[in-house]
This record gives C-alpha cells, structure tokens and sequence, in this order.
C-alpha cells in the first residue's frame, strides 16, 4: 500500500498496468487497492502542480498568521472552520508558536487579498491579530523544484 | 539523432544527494585542499571498518587493511597488478565488465574466461571453473551482483567457490560494487565467508550506491600483504584519492544510507517494470536480482546481438549495448541499463515492441 502512495505520489498519472508490473501484483489486486485507498479517505484527490508563472497568469499568494481566542468546547476548530470554508483560502494549518492559524490565501492582487483578510478574516469573532506576508517567488514546492530542474547531465563513456 | 532513449548508460540517472555535495563544499570553504594520507583519509578508513562490521561483521583494521582508491576501477588495476606474476592465470567468469581482462593483461597475467550459463542465471559453479584449472592458476575474479546481467550469488553459491578456491589456494578478488543494489535478499559479502577475509581483495565503491560516479572514489579491503603491496603501488601512481571525494564519501557512510535506500527503492521498481516488459514482449530474461541491467535474449528475433543492438538504435532510436562486449558468452544477449527514469523505460518498451513487429 505504502509502495503504491509513494508512485502515485510522484505521477498521479501513471497507468494501473505499470504499477502492476512495478509492484508484481495483478493489475485486479491494484485497482482494488487504490479504490479502498481512495474510499478510507487516504488518497484525497489527484492534483496537477502548474507552474503558474510560466502561464502568465497574474496570481499573488500571501501567508497569513492569525491570532485566536479559542473557544470552549470546540478550541480552534469551529474558527479554523469558518476560516477555511471560504474558496480564496487554500492551506489552514494549526501551528504551535506565536501564532496559531496559518492560512495561506490566493487573490488576483494585493488589493484584493488585503480586503479579503481585513474585511473576511480579521472580522470573525475569535480572531484577535493577522499578519500578512506576500509570497514573491516560489523555488520549490511539494517535493518539487520549480525552475533549473536538474538536466541529464551524463556523458559518453566508454567501457 | 534526435529523441534517442539511452538504456545503454552504465551510471546512475540520480544526482548525488545534496547533504552529500553539501559536505564537500563545506570540507571546500573550510579549506580541505591537501594531500590526504596515502591509504585514505583515517576518518573514512573508519568509517568503511565500521560499516563492515555492522554490514556483514567482518573486521578490517583501518591501519593495515583499507585502502582508499580512485574508484574500483584503481582498485582493481593495482590489486591485480599487486597480486600476479607473469604468466599468472586468472578465471574470470563471463560476461562479466570489460575492464577484468583487459586490466588482467595489463598486469603481465592471462585473463581465462568461464563462460557463465543462462540457465544457471549466469551463476558461476566450482564444476564450470574446474576444467580451465591450471598449475599457473592465481586467482579468480567475480563480480556479483554482476555487469552486464544482473546476476547475483546467494551465499551457497559464495560458499562453493570459497570452498574451490581453499581447495586450490587462490586469491578472490570480489568486485562488490553494485552490492547495495541487490533487490532479491540481502548481498552476502564474499569476505564475510568463513575463512575468506584473508584470502580475497574485497573491492567496493560509493559510484553506484551513493550515485558519486563522477568523484572516483573507492576501496580496497584485504589482508595487511597485499593491501600494503596494493599501496605502494597507489602511493607511486596515484598518491591519494582526492580529499574532496573522500570527504563526502565519510558523509555518504554517516548519514547517506537513507537517501541510498530510497534510489535503491526506485531502481526496484524500474526493474520489476522493465523485467514484465521484455516478458510480455516475448524476449526471454531470467530476473535480475542486482545492479540495474536486465540481460534479455534475442534470438528469438533472427538477429545477433550487434545487429539488434545496431537496427534498434538507427529505427526506434533505443539504445543498448550487445551482449558480446561482455564476452563471447553474451551472444544472443543485449544489456539494458534501467537507470532512467519510468517513463523512458515505458517508451523504451513501445519502441523495442514496434521494432520486434516490423521484424515479423
């Protein structure tokens, strides 16, 4: 099971038949595998990572540390709740530290990123401070490097 | 040409892990520039004794039985130059790495090839080896996990060698250098026979494993004669390997075993890949157990190796090498390097497909 995560992991598009042949199991047992996996949950979906820049979309990112007051009974989650039902927020982790949200946002500009943290985010009842920061560039990103991918760099050599 | 797929490179496709280059720039700025001792840094003799023993418990003391070379390929040169006469005759079981014989004859002795048989899994046995047993007999040289095929020695097959070379007093020089890249068991280490460590030149290296081709870094493991006939050798030819290498070796056996384990991992599944290909295709491979190179048959396509070899690369664009590079014995053979990425192989695999169908 393990085994199928990490090359599924690494090419979500990689046929059943390769990994069959990679995992020598019978295409069967791999189709029931990944069904169950996608079933409990453990596989939550298949993403494409987009190099956006090369794409000329304009699309600013910005990390937002919040502050919280928790609750009775629920503590952060009924906050991280309200926070993350909202389309523009991408990530929502609980951090330990000096804050405890981290929210990581994605606008069409500063503009509208700020309005939405000051006008959406710092308004929920709980949240007591947010902290923006705008991401400038991205070099590496689930694994994976974003630009200078390192080329085959072998030559010829004999024996 | 265009879009060539290479299956015929012998290196790895990985670059060598960063927490390994990291530590030779640090060794770089903190200005390790020198010379090292003849035998090789202390701090990576150590750390190649200990791993030893905590490989395969057998004690080499870093002082007298270590020697650190410029790759195996230095190693091997100066243990067989150290070791023969003229005249000298050594077994060398084929196809087997083209360097053996050719660094035999350089070393004033006569290379004697054993043919290695498909059906035994290009396994070598004490009843192949007997017959080309001579007076002038000094040593055999094997190479398991083996290049071109893929084959490796369980530790009874180990052991009857060890056995016929006790018989007949011969050195065994073991050439383990795609030892961690053993997918079926663990690699037994032909010094860790009982017996054995003093009798054989155990060779190993950090190209393979630790993807570190390009720093030429390897060892020579054997008892305090030899390996100190071996350094006066190295130490008039060579000095010392160089101390940027031997830096990030001491790194690699630290703390590189993780990131190994991962390309071994990898280079796993290639293989189990490449090895369903080829079955599906029809072309007979026994599973190769070690190194990254399946050795598939091609008879079945009326051609001979060279020919296969040379009308896939000029039609589909694929390139392997022919069996015969390694030895009369690779006849009717292709060696197919799976040290690329998944999705070339695949390609690889359509191509070789294609190639076979326009045949018929």
């Amino acid at each position: 099971m393990k085994e199928i995560l990490e090359i599924l992991e690494k090419n979500a598009r990689i046929s059943i038949g390769e990994i069959a042949a990679m995992l020598q199991k019978s295409e069967y047992e791999i189709e029931n595998e990944i069904r169950r996996l996608e079933k409990e949950k453990i596989i939550l979906s298949y993403n494409t990572l987009i190099n956006r820049e090369l794409l000329g979309e304009d699309i600013v990112t910005a990390i937002i540390e919040i502050n919280l007051t928790p609750q009775r009974e629920v503590g952060f989650d009924a906050i991280a709740e309200k926070i993350y039902r909202f389309d523009e927020v991408r990530t929502v982790y609980l951090m330990s530290g000096n804050f405890d949200l981290l929210v990581i946002i994605e606008g069409k500009s500063l503009k509208e990123i700020s309005h939405f943290v000051a006008t959406r985010l710092a308004t929920i009842e709980g949240v007591t401070q947010t902290r923006s920061h705008f991401m400038l560039k991205a070099y590496k990103k689930d694994g994976i490097t974003i630009e200078n991918e390192e080329e085959d760099r072998r030559q010829v050599i004999s024996p | 040409m265009q879009d060539v797929i290479s299956l015929g490179v012998g290196e790895p496709d990985f670059v060598t892990p960063w927490s390994i280059r990291e530590s030779c720039v640090y060794g770089l700025e903190r200005g390790y520039t020198s010379y090292t001792a003849n035998r090789g840094m202390p701090e990576l003799r150590n750390e190649i004794s200990r791993h030893f023993v905590r490989r395969h418990e057998v004690e080499y003391n870093p002082d007298t039985e270590i020697l650190v070379t410029v790759g195996v390929s230095e190693a091997l040169d100066i243990a067989l130059r150290a070791i023969i006469n003229p005249g000298d005759e050594v077994l060398i079981p084929e196809p087997c790495y083209v360097s053996y014989q050719a660094c035999t004859t350089f070393a004033g002795g006569v290379p004697v090839p054993v043919p290695a048989k498909i059906e035994n899994e290009f396994r070598i046995t004490p009843e192949e080896l007997q017959p080309f047993l001579t007076t002038k007999t000094k040593a055999i040289l094997i190479g398991y996990p083996n290049n071109p095929t893929g084959a490796i020695m369980e530790r009874e097959d180990l052991q009857k060698i060890a056995d016929f070379a006790e018989q007949n007093d011969l050195i065994v020089i073991s050439d383990e250098i795609y030892g961690d890249l053993t997918y079926k068991g663990v690699h037994e280490c032909f010094a860790a026979l009982p017996k054995m460590k003093d009798r054989t030149i155990l060779l190993n290296g950090f190209s393979k494993a630790y993807a570190m081709t390009g720093w030429r870094i390897g060892y020579a493991l054997g008892n305090p004669d030899v390996i100190g006939a071996m350094t006066k050798i190295h130490q008039y030819t060579m000095l010392c390997a160089p101390i940027t290498a031997q830096l990030a070796a001491v790194e690699a056996l630290r703390h590189g075993e993780k990131y190994m384990k991962k390309m071994v991992a990898e280079y796993d599944r290639r293989r189990k890949l490449i090895y369903d290909g080829f079955k599906k295709l029809g072309m007979d491979s026994f599973e190769p157990g070690g190194a990254f190179y399946i050795f598939p048959n091609i008879t079945s396509s009326g051609l001979t190796s060279e020919e296969f070899a040379e009308k896939l690369i000029m039609s589909e664009h694929v390139a392997l090498v022919p069996g015969t590079a390694f030895g009369k014995s690779g006849a009717g053979h292709v060696r197919c390097s799976y040290a690329t990425g998944i999705e070339k192989i695949s390609e690889a695999l359509k191509r070789i497909e294609h190639f076979l169908t326009k045949l018929h």
